[in-house]
């Protein structure tokens, strides 16, 4: 039983309470970082570190967080895990750090990240908040390189920076804002019909 | 372990305790970090220099012109003679779409523009974002490769110039081009080295 549900608990992620299609949470990071496959995918794992990692803190340090404080605990080491993302990211991936930009702080505010430590980690043991955490940041990211793909493919005619056909016949509004909406509203409907079937 | 009750005591020690550990795990991370971060700044503006100028030995020491509005710094090159090849100069814009444009520009020893690069810009994907490679490219009157902006000039050709702008950018483009006048601007007054950053450059009078 345990080692099952264990692997629910990983799973849970993907599919039945996936952050982006299910829980609609983080929607911000979401549709602004997606205009192309690999910054969705590097947004998302990104986040997938600073989850697992506050998960991680945030279940060690459980007993000894007094109730009343607990947010402005979790926050502060949320904000922790977040700067040392962004100092590495803008030390050792200069070009990536470049295209996310503003967004990477704003993990600090990604409800997903303060959301799962108060639903999750708050409650479970060290080794199940972890796999929570890897769980939903895989989900997030999956996500995230669903959208990005699709809206790369569309706007641009290329997928992971390859051409599939010319840029001149790609669909300018999947790169901008109104596309993000699009393709999210699509995404969320088929994996709800999924998800009843 | 039942969990802590949350007498004022607990809350305090345990509060300062967590951003304790967190400062220190910051400060440590901020040292560890500091010099890649530095070398990669660095790294980033050194091959933009090599990308926007003819082959060099060595550079001056940059020269900076602040005029609080626009920054431009000027890299003069030499060859290994000792003869001024050209130089590269950063410029930037606030009047972009979406904020700041940040561009080197390369100019041989006669002003005639080699190449530039683009550092930093924000406008619209798919739009704006083409000017890092539209000014470059060889098609009907966008190349600005080559051209010397003292005979040529480089504006919009809706506002009258030579160049035509990115197809639905002319804002983005707009402000590119000023990036390049002015950079060329500060060029041609550090020709000669006695004039460094006169006052001129404060009133650089061109319209954007």
């Amino acid at each position: 039983m345990s080692k099952n549900s264990n692997l629910k608990v990983f799973l849970n992620g993907f599919i039945n309470e996936n952050p982006t299609f299910v829980l609609i949470l983080g929607m911000c990071p979401t549709l602004a970082t997606t205009s192309s496959a690999i910054n969705g995918l590097s947004m998302g794992l990104a986040t997938t570190f600073v989850l697992l990692g506050s998960n991680v803190v945030i279940s060690l340090l459980k007993n000894i967080i007094p109730d009343n404080v607990r947010i402005p605990a979790y926050v502060v080491v949320i904000a922790t895990f977040v700067s040392v993302v962004e100092m590495s990211m803008q030390a050792y991936l200069p070009a990536l750090y470049d295209s996310l930009g503003i967004f990477i702080p704003l993990i600090v505010v990604n409800c997903i990240v303060l959301g799962r430590a108060e639903a999750f980690a708050a409650k479970n043991s060290v080794f199940k908040s972890s796999l929570d955490g890897l769980g939903m940041g895989f989900g997030f990211s999956m996500a995230l390189t669903m959208l990005g793909t699709i809206r790369e493919v569309l706007g641009t005619g290329k997928a992971f920076g390859f051409t599939l056909f010319p840029d001149k016949y790609g669909m300018l509004i999947f790169v901008l804002a109104p596309g993000a909406f699009i393709a999210l509203g699509y995404l969320i409907a088929i994996m709800n019909k999924f998800k009843k079937a | 372990m039942a969990q802590l009750e949350s007498s004022f005591k607990n809350m305090v020690l345990v509060l300062s305790g967590i951003t304790l550990f967190a400062a220190v795990t910051l400060a440590s991370v901020y040292t560890f970090t500091k010099e890649p971060i530095a070398a990669s700044k660095t790294a980033k503006q050194q091959n933009a220099i090599k990308e926007v100028l003819p082959p060099f030995d060595h550079l001056a020491e940059p020269i900076k012109i602040e005029d609080g509005v626009e920054n431009l710094t000027v890299h003069k090159a030499y060859n290994a003679k000792n003869e001024f090849v050209g130089a590269a100069v950063e410029s930037s814009s606030n009047n972009g779409f979406a904020g700041k444009i940040n561009v080197m520009v390369g100019f041989d020893k006669d002003g005639v523009i080699v190449n530039y690069s683009v550092l930093e810009q924000k406008e619209t994907p798919g739009l704006g974002t083409k000017m890092v490679e539209w000014f470059k490219t060889d098609k009907e009157n966008q190349n600005i490769k080559g051209k010397n902006p003292a005979t040529t000039n480089l504006t919009v050709s809706k506002d009258g110039g030579e160049i035509d702008a990115i197809t639905a950018s002319t804002i983005s483009s707009r402000a590119f081009l000023f990036t390049i006048r002015n950079a060329y601007h500060a060029y041609s007054i550090n020709l000669d080295d006695k004039a460094i950053a006169s006052t001129d450059s404060t009133n650089i009078n061109i319209k954007n």
